[in-house]
């Protein structure tokens, strides 16, 4: 029997949010794809649309069923994404210098942006168990590390730098959210800091050269500072009311590189100027905001840590993602969640947004 | 229920949420302060910009290394030459500037008009190329003219350049443009569609050596399409420069005398593997590569029953034929089958089984023993070894040779070759091995395929006591400051460790090859510096049955070979020759090796280079050359 308070308690509000933020996604990969004279995007849109059928319905999967079931059975999400992972080192599609997707069929996914997910659940598992007032110690931070490092080194191979950053953010965004102990904290602080220097001296020159470019895209005036200044461009001109729907001319002359996933926030900022890109940077935040209020009122210390979790995956996809194509940040192959084309993307977030519905909805389960 | 709130409550969560909630704030509300400063502080100017787009990016080429011979001689080198592109954006009023500029390239607007039909899809900023390689003069008019011709740009790019054409052609190799497949491989990553890369012989094969690193320039241009500024460079890494292990001198001797037939030369040095000569005949002239093939001349070249496109030292595959009787001999010598004393008398024909087995001198040779059988390549004596020596026996000292595995000389395609045993026979036909295609295989016919590379790694082998040296092209690669960051070392791949009287045998018998009367090149001796050698004759078809009437003319003529070492003690050369039905190892191919021996040991020319010549500029003269009919191997020399 359904209980009747799982619809009493449903979180339209936040379905509410997803809706609109997916609306906007698609008007904005839709100037991207079909306003660009570059044919192989063409068909794209349609893509997308099924990528949404199939998140809808995911979404809706994850969260039917009751949220502890994933915490129950949250080793082997793990385990079953870090074998995607190591699948796609030896069977993965070799794309523009890295080896990121598994091909299946007609689609092909992104493993990395599924293990996103498998992360948060492994260690909203975990932290629920060890979380007490003064936080936790050195010791316990073992397990957290490896539960990271796995993935986070298997993504660096591929290598996709923005991406194993991303979890390893993730992660310690959840750490520092169940508090670690003050001398702990300190201790790590320090010995991270000190390492820097030594680690340094260790690496390659090339690598070096790498990570500075990465750092700062101006010394890679051919790539990472072109696309920059391009972007920079089509972001400014759409001045306040923008350029219009599909009028967007950095856009459609295919200065922006990868205009439809990377960077499709200067799409939307090109055609629909400050009044576009604040609205949307608002949902953005309203979404946020929500998730830390499904943090809040679950009684649950999982889900509690879970919400945290997958909130702070959206939230930090959209600061580095938005940060990065205003020039704010290293240019990363990180996705702004819901908008950016890819299937990979738009599912993981889908899933994402059903878990904070199941966490909102079975709050009642644990109040006394 | 379970209480799990030991030290943690909720209150304590919500209080841990404050410090989330305020880093959120922060950070949108940066976002949001960068998003006013963009779109609304400077939009006005960053409008702009756009409308004009005018920051743009140029690509600066690497050049290609450069390719030299062994002394220093440029083979391949990169020459300017200049591109016309135009920018539709820029380029206003469109008809006006066209028409001008067909003018000056003495073109039809058309002709242009079609051009950029075809390249429109990319853009009014994307320059279009109008024409490749423009000659000197039009590059001044056009420059001359340049204020009447907005958005026309001349790019200047270097341009594969091969200095003698059809020289090396083969080693060298030649370019085209890169395929889709290769853009997709992480050693083309740097490479862009329409590309040009090496896509046969040294060019591929050291293709990653040789082509450096493109740079670019980040521009800021006027509305014009000018370049007003240059904001960003990165420079372009020249490619490296190749040295090679041919000798030019040797390497254009060779091709002049194979002018006009099918076939190849190798010479090689068999103390240390490297390759002097690789010639293959006809050659292709890799410039032609360069501009693009037109759809004839690509037809032209993969049609000609001459297979220009071949490298027939390492591509294509013969019977060895009596070239062959070098490994029979030690093999039986080794095998202790035979000895320096003992002889069989040759009637001119064997019996076995139930049919004769001829030698090719009618007469017969007579009471023959190990050493005159070599120099007058007495097929008789050569069965008997076989018989004795048994099929797996003879490929052993095959494989020790080098035969029937690829030498693994750094070029594409290498054929390996076929050295036949009894279990290969079961395996691949599914029959057992018959006692008279022992026989068959003694004499280097048969099921036996070798490639000239492979008989000249042999020569090189033999001659030099039995070690067997990896033949290589390529000696070093220099980077563009001047520094060897690759150097080809001396590779022994075999010591095959043959008795000292075997080797004592085999030599005298090569050296009689060419310098006992009886030999069977022996117009080819050089006087004062002995060399020696083994002759072959490959049949390409059998021989007609005895009372057979076949008109010879209308019979494909038989390949020559000849492989030789020199001088006869302590060899610097050896040379392996083959001519596509040049009827007899010893006129056609003999000439050839005994010309490139010459010249290696820098001896005076003498009557019969004056001869060879003559012969040539003959041939030359009058080709006419059948196509090659798939070769087939007979029974008997």
């Amino acid at each position: 029997m359904i209980d009747r308070r799982l619809v009493e308690y449903f979180d339209w509000w936040m379905l509410s949010l997803t809706v609109i933020i997916a609306g906007i996604g698609l008007v904005v990969v839709y100037s991207a794809v079909t306003a660009s004279a570059d044919s192989h995007l063409a068909g794209l849109f349609s893509r997308q649309l099924i990528w949404y059928a199939a998140g809808m319905v995911l979404m809706i999967a994850s969260f039917v069923v009751n949220y502890k079931v994933f915490e129950r059975w949250g080793h082997l999400v793990y385990l079953f994404s870090i074998l995607l992972l190591v699948a796609v080192i030896f069977f993965g599609k070799y794309v523009g210098g890295s080896k990121r997707w598994l091909v299946l069929g007609p689609f092909s996914v992104q493993p990395s942006e599924m293990v996103k997910l498998a992360v948060i659940i492994m260690l909203a598992k975990y932290y629920s168990r060890i979380v007490r007032t003064e936080g936790i110690r050195l010791r316990e931070m073992i397990a957290p590390v490896v539960i990271t490092i796995i993935p986070f080194g298997l993504i660096v191979r591929q290598p996709d730098l923005g991406t194993a950053g991303l979890v390893a953010l993730i992660a310690a965004s959840m750490t520092l959210y169940i508090k670690i102990e003050r001398r702990t904290l300190i201790g790590l602080f320090t010995t991270g800091a000190l390492s820097i220097p030594a680690v340094w001296v260790f690496l390659k020159g090339y690598q070096k050269q790498r990570i500075l470019t990465f750092l700062n895209p101006e010394r890679d005036p051919l790539g990472a500072g072109y696309h920059i200044i391009q972007s920079k461009i089509a972001i400014g001109s759409g001045m306040i009311t923008g350029k219009g729907f599909l009028k967007g001319s950095q856009n459609t002359l295919e200065f922006l590189p990868e205009q439809h996933t990377d960077f499709i926030f200067s799409v939307l900022a090109e055609e629909w100027g400050f009044v576009g890109t604040i609205f949307t940077l608002m949902v953005f935040l309203l979404i946020v905001i929500w998730g830390l209020q499904i943090a809040q009122r679950s009684r649950d210390p999982f889900g509690t840590i879970l919400a945290v979790g997958i909130t702070s995956m959206i939230g930090l996809q959209v600061a580095i993602n938005i940060g990065m194509v205003m020039g704010l940040m290293p240019v990363v192959g990180v996705t702004l969640p819901f908008i950016s084309y890819g299937g990979s993307s738009v599912i993981t977030m889908m899933i994402g947004v059903g878990l904070l519905l199941n966490v909102s909805m079975r709050r009642f389960m644990f109040e006394k | 229920m379970r209480t799990y709130l030991h030290s943690v409550d909720s209150d304590w969560f919500n209080q841990r949420l404050v410090g989330v909630f305020v880093t959120v704030l922060a950070i949108f509300i940066l976002l949001a302060v960068r998003l006013i400063y963009l779109q609304v502080i400077q939009g006005k100017e960053l409008r702009r910009l756009s409308e004009i787009n005018s920051i743009r990016l140029q690509d600066i080429d690497a050049p290609r290394g450069i390719i030299s011979d062994r002394n220093g001689h440029i083979l391949v080198d990169n020459r300017p030459a200049f591109n016309l592109y135009i920018i539709l954006k820029d380029a206003k009023p469109l008809d006006h500037t066209l028409t001008k500029l067909a003018g000056l390239l003495a073109e039809p607007v058309e002709a242009l008009r079609t051009t950029i039909q075809s390249s429109r899809k990319k853009g009014a900023y994307a320059p279009i190329l109008l024409k490749e390689d423009i000659s000197r003069d039009t590059l001044a008019a056009v420059e001359v003219h340049k204020f009447e011709l907005p958005g026309v740009q001349v790019h200047v790019t270097s341009r594969r350049h091969y200095l003698y054409e059809g020289h090396a052609a083969h080693v060298l190799g030649y370019l085209g443009e890169i395929s889709s497949d290769e853009l997709q491989c992480p050693p083309f990553e740097d490479c862009k569609g329409g590309d040009y890369v090496g896509k046969f012989g040294i060019e591929k094969a050291f293709e990653t050596a040789l082509r450096g690193k493109r740079g670019g320039q980040q521009v800021e241009v006027n509305a014009r399409g000018q370049v007003v500024r240059v904001l960003e460079t990165v420079d372009a890494q020249r490619g490296q420069d190749i040295v090679l292990t041919i000798d030019q001198s040797l390497q254009s001797r060779a091709e002049e005398l194979l002018a006009g037939q099918a076939g190849s030369a190798v010479a090689i040095d068999p103390q240390s593997g490297q390759v002097l000569v690789m010639a293959s005949s006809p050659a292709f002239n890799a410039n032609n590569f360069v501009k693009g093939l037109s759809r004839d001349q690509w037809n032209e070249l993969i049609s000609n029953p001459l297979r220009p496109l071949e490298n027939k030292a390492i591509q294509a595959e013969y019977p060895p034929a009596s070239t062959y009787k070098i490994v029979t001999t030690i093999a039986g010598l080794e095998e202790g089958a035979i000895d320096a004393q003992s002889s069989y008398f040759c009637p001119g024909y064997l019996s076995y089984g139930n049919r004769a087995y001829r030698c090719w001198k009618k007469g017969g040779h007579g009471e023959v023993h190990v050493v005159r059988a070599l120099t007058e390549s007495c097929d008789v004596f050569y069965y008997q070894v076989g018989i004795a020596v048994g099929v797996d026996g003879l490929a052993k000292y095959a494989k020790a040779l080098g035969l029937g595995a690829p030498t693994g000389i750094s070029l594409d395609r290498e054929s390996k070759g076929l050295i036949p045993t009894s279990e290969w026979k079961l395996r691949r036909f599914g029959v057992p091995w018959q006692g008279g295609e022992t026989l068959s295989v003694a004499i280097g016919q048969g099921f036996n395929l070798v490639t000239p590379l492979q008989m000249a790694v042999l020569a090189a082998a033999v001659g030099s006591g039995g070690v067997r040296y990896k033949p290589y092209l390529v000696q070093s690669a220099r980077s563009a400051d001047g520094q060897v960051v690759f150097e080809q070392k001396p590779e022994v791949v075999a010591n095959t460790h043959f008795r000292p009287e075997t080797l004592a045998l085999t030599y005298k018998g090569m050296w009689g090859v060419v310098n006992d009367p009886r030999g069977t090149a022996y117009l080819m001796r050089i006087k004062d510096v002995p060399f020696s050698g083994k002759t072959g004759t490959a049949q390409v078809v059998s021989r007609p049955k005895d009372g057979e009437v076949v008109d010879p003319q209308s019979l494909p003529k038989d390949h020559a070979w000849f492989v030789a070492f020199a001088p006869s003690v302590n060899p610097t050369i050896a040379v392996a020759v083959m001519i596509e039905h040049g009827e007899h190892g010893s006129s056609a191919a003999a000439p050839v090796a005994r010309e490139i021996i010459r010249l290696h040991l820098h001896l005076p020319e003498d009557n019969t280079t004056k001869i060879i010549d003559q012969k040539t500029r003959e041939r030359i003269g009058g080709l006419t050359e059948p196509a090659a009919p798939p070769t087939e191997a007979g029974e008997e020399e």
